[in-house]
């Protein structure tokens, strides 16, 4: 990332129109590309200002309140001058096990600033985010996109030492994860940590053979093997992936589209992350497999913006897929016609849903789209678009290459085949383990060496939190569904900061169009702050299913309609430990606690604060 | 003679035009289902969730949910109407509003709503939050009585087709957020017309104020939705 002084108004004045209209000329007038000419704007000098937001408004024929919203939608686009190096420290609950804490006091000490603010010589600006998929190498940041993983207070010494001295942040990396995060278009400290490579994602690959068996066949031959297959979505909504290529097929009007989902903000996932480090080229297989089953000419890379990292290095990997025959033009002498583009994200976690996804990659705003229309009859541009997660179309790659006989003998009939998991939390070996559907919690505990585990994490915070007792239960989606997040913890750990974080992550993260998920979730987060504080009654325990059960009806989209699940699911898996903190006496307890709200005032006076019993 | 769809709500037999939201259908057929965000002309965008029904117990929006041939929807039944009284309080407790002092009062949707629902306290905690009051020319915008319904967005653009109003932020932290240029630009009757497609007190015309005296507003009058209601019992007495 290059700065400049702004404080030039001639040199930036001539900067600023040649960027924009430089942008223009590159990607076209057109409003589709908004996200990546703010990004384009924002990398050259660390913000977004309202000058070029008015020229960008003029050029598009939008107004400037239109393009105000999309800035403010996203985390990592500004409208404000940040400092010069701009630290995201990632706050998801894996994070604040692994010491959180410690390490947002240092850099605070260190920058001489909080969090939410920029230090003083506009040096370093301190911010928090949401899970940037680093959890089994926590505490985690993105410093100006560079990732920077198990931070703790040496490190952070060290590199806010770096940014006095001015040193670019690339050249502040000095160790290398393993395999491709190794090679040298990534050069990330990243670790894939790859504990259980399985057959199908992680098993033999020979490049190129999966699209050629594919273009022998007719596009409705693939559509059936993968049918036959029984595929289902590894997004985490376990749709069957044959039958929704078959949907966008059938749609007959305009151009149709292969999204492939690489959003992944799901708290706790990783797993496609260390997909597109090392299986690159088998999920570029599967969109243009899914392209000539569903008659698409183009696919999109949505790649969420945390993995920013990754983008030349996937870029190259299409360059060489391209050069190679297996991409573009006339793939592999069969006549058929597909590329792929890579469409970058700016940061929200509702844009891994599928039709906010389809409005983030038009430049909009990433709020979810009304259904029907469904994405496969109106999507990208309104036209027919197959969104599929990067670990499904993996996997669709590796059952053309093999057969769906030999992935059907894998995993359970309902759940066919292997899931990807990513694992953290409190064992020994937190990472990648690709396992075959049917896996029970306790075998997988075992697997990555867990001890003493009171709850484990099912699917994310959107999904489900398992005591004891559901440790028999099976990974699969006819029992225990899950994208791939597992998060582990201990005894000794508070499911209270658990629930909480989660809360906070859906408070964070709701696009704010519909009432229950905007509103509700804020309620909900101070109804259980009451019972935490062991200010709760019975009723209050009941009052809080309730609330969690009209949230989860009436909200939009799967944002809301899962965001109650930290709160429904411990209390209906752990309600001893909500009921040893509720006052069971009392009918009623206030909302607000009259002493707590004058305590500070009574420490000030020195006088005592008490209870009035009787009016006078 | 276009061919229609027969669905059922809370039993009653009813027939819909292909295409058609369930919140039409009901409509035409003589039923009330409330709504807020909606507007009739503009495109249903489903954001205040108060048309929730419940079809084959799924929740849906009727606003944005097409009709099917042999629907069932749940529309007076208990639940229903409790989750919607839940979220119309959900509203109450997300702003500030001060009825007594608004120039909408008994024009209000939201008011009508509450009252309709019978709502005396919200059972949610009220959250207070600091919202600011904007001035332009022609109007105010008064944020603490906003209710993101998106009527304004949809509604109001310039000649040209850009949106005067948009929405600004994520989470609780949305915001409509107004194009001073553009807005500057807006005459009497197209601030007129923003006051009116405002469900709420948020958009006021200046320099207007209390032309209809309180107790002889639109509401004051009769609830929100009887229009609808009035007109099926008119049809079921012929
Ligand atoms: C709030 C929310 C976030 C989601 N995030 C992701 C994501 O990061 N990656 C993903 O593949 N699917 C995500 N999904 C699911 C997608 O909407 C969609 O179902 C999926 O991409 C379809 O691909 P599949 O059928 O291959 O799983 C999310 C859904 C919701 C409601
Ligand atoms: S449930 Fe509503 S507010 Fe929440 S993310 Fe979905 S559309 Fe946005
Ligand atoms: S200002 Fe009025 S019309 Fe616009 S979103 Fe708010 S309540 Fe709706």
């Amino acid at each position: 990332m290059l700065f400049y002084d702004i404080n030039k108004p001639n040199f930036m004045q001539g900067f600023l129109m040649s960027s924009i209209k430089r942008l223009l000329k590159k990607y076209g007038k057109n409003r589709l590309h908004l996200i990546t000419f703010l990004k384009e704007l924002q990398a050259e000098k660390g913000f977004i200002a309202e000058k070029e937001v008015q020229k960008l408004a003029e050029a598009l024929g939008l107004s400037m309140t239109e393009i105000e919203g999309v800035i403010t939608f996203y985390h990592f686009l500004t409208d404000k001058k940040p400092g010069k190096y701009v630290v995201y420290l990632n706050n998801s609950i894996t994070s604040e096990m692994a010491g959180m804490e410690e390490v947002a006091r240092s850099f605070e000490q260190e920058a001489g600033c909080r969090f939410g603010e920029t230090s003083a010589d506009g040096l370093i600006t301190l911010l928090q985010t949401s899970c940037i998929g680093m959890n089994d190498q926590e505490p985690a940041a993105l410093i100006n996109d560079v990732v920077f993983t198990c931070l703790n207070q040496e490190k952070v010494k060290k590199i806010v030492a770096w940014m006095r001295q001015g040193k670019p942040v690339q050249e502040m990396v000095e160790e290398f994860g393993d395999g491709a995060n190794r090679h040298e278009l990534v050069r990330a400290m990243v670790k894939n940590n790859i504990r259980k490579a399985g057959p199908v994602v992680f098993g033999d690959f020979k490049p190129g053979e999966a699209i050629r068996k594919a273009l022998d066949m007719a596009p409705e031959e693939v559509i059936e093997e993968v049918k036959k297959a029984n595929l289902l979505g590894r997004g985490g909504a376990g749709f069957p992936t044959g039958l929704k290529w078959e949907f966008c097929r059938k749609e007959k009007n305009g151009e149709h589209y292969v999204i492939c989902n690489a959003d992944e903000g799901e708290p706790g996932t990783f797993k496609d992350r260390v997909i597109l480090t090392e299986r690159p080229q088998m999920v570029f297989e599967g969109m243009a497999i899914a392209g000539y089953a569903v008659g698409a000419k183009l696919g999109l890379l949505y790649l969420r913006h945390e993995y920013t990292y990754l983008k030349k290095y996937l870029e190259h990997v299409l360059q060489k897929m391209r050069e190679e025959g297996i991409l573009g033009q006339n793939i592999a002498g069969k006549g058929f016609d597909f590329d792929i583009e890579i469409k970058m994200g700016a940061g929200a976690y509702v844009c891994g849903e599928e039709s906010a996804l389809i409005e983030s990659a038009e430049g909009k705003r990433g709020e979810p789209r009304d259904r029907p229309p469904f994405p496969v009859q109106k999507g990208y541009l309104n036209q027919p678009t197959t969104v599929n997660n990067v670990e499904t179309l993996a996997t669709a790659t590796q059952i053309i290459t093999h057969g769906a006989g030999w992935f059907r003998s894998m995993g359970t009939p309902v759940s066919a085949g292997t899931k990807v998991l990513s694992v953290s939390g409190d064992c020994e070996k937190p990472g990648i383990y690709e396992v075959e559907f049917g896996l029970t919690i306790k075998e997988l505990l075992e697997m990555v060496e867990a001890r003493d585990t009171l709850a484990v994490q099912v699917g994310g915070p959107s999904g489900n939190c398992i005591s004891e007792a559901g440790f028999d239960r099976k990974i699969c989606y006819s029992d225990l569904a899950t994208g791939g997040s597992i998060i582990i913890f201990n005894k000794t750990r508070d499911l209270f900061a658990v629930v909480r974080n989660f809360l906070d992550f859906f408070i964070e993260e709701s696009c704010g169009w519909c009432v229950p998920c905007r509103a509700g979730n804020v309620l909900l987060r101070k109804k259980f702050e009451k019972i935490a504080a062991g200010r709760g009654t019975l009723q209050d325990l009941k009052e809080i299913e309730a609330w969690g059960k009209i949230i989860k009806s009436t909200s939009r989209c799967g944002l809301g309609q899962t965001s109650p699940n930290p709160v429904l699911t411990t209390l209906a898996n752990f309600r001893e430990l909500y009921e040893s903190r509720i006052n069971k006496e009392a009918d009623f307890i206030p909302e607000f606690d009259l002493k707590e709200a004058v305590a500070e005032a009574c420490e000030i006076t020195g006088r005592k604060f008490t209870e009035e019993h009787e009016h006078a | 003679m276009p061919e229609k769809i027969k669905f059922f709500i809370d039993g009653k037999e009813c027939l819909a035009e292909r295409g058609q939201t369930i919140y039409e259908a009901a409509k035409a057929n003589g039923v009330y289902i409330p709504i807020l965000c909606h507007f009739e002309g503009l495109k249903p965008v489903g954001s205040c969730r108060i048309c929730s029904v419940r079809v084959n117990g799924r929740w849906m929006a009727s606003c944005t949910q097409p009709v099917t041939e042999g629907m069932m929807v749940e529309n007076q039944t208990p639940e229903v109407e409790e989750y919607r009284k839940a979220i119309i309080e959900m509203l109450f407790v997300e702003g500030n509003h001060f009825c007594p002092t608004c120039e909408k009062s008994g024009n209000c949707e939201l008011q009508a709503l509450a009252y309709r629902y019978q709502i005396m306290v919200p059972r949610f905690p009220y959250l207070f939050p600091r919202k600011d009051v904007e001035a332009f020319p022609t109007f105010l915008l008064d944020h603490n009585r906003c209710v993101q319904c998106r009527r304004c967005v949809r509604a109001i653009e310039t000649k040209d087709g850009r949106k005067i109003f948009a929405m600004k932020n994520r989470s609780g932290q949305v915001r409509i957020n107004v194009d001073r240029k553009l807005a500057a630009k807006m005459s009497e009757e197209e601030a007129q017309k923003a006051m009116e497609i405002c469900p709420v007190g948020a958009i006021l015309k200046k320099e207007v104020g209390f032309k209809v005296p309180i107790g002889k507003r639109k509401y004051d009058f009769k609830p929100i939705g009887s229009e609808i209601e009035e007109k099926s019992e008119g049809v079921k007495n012929e």
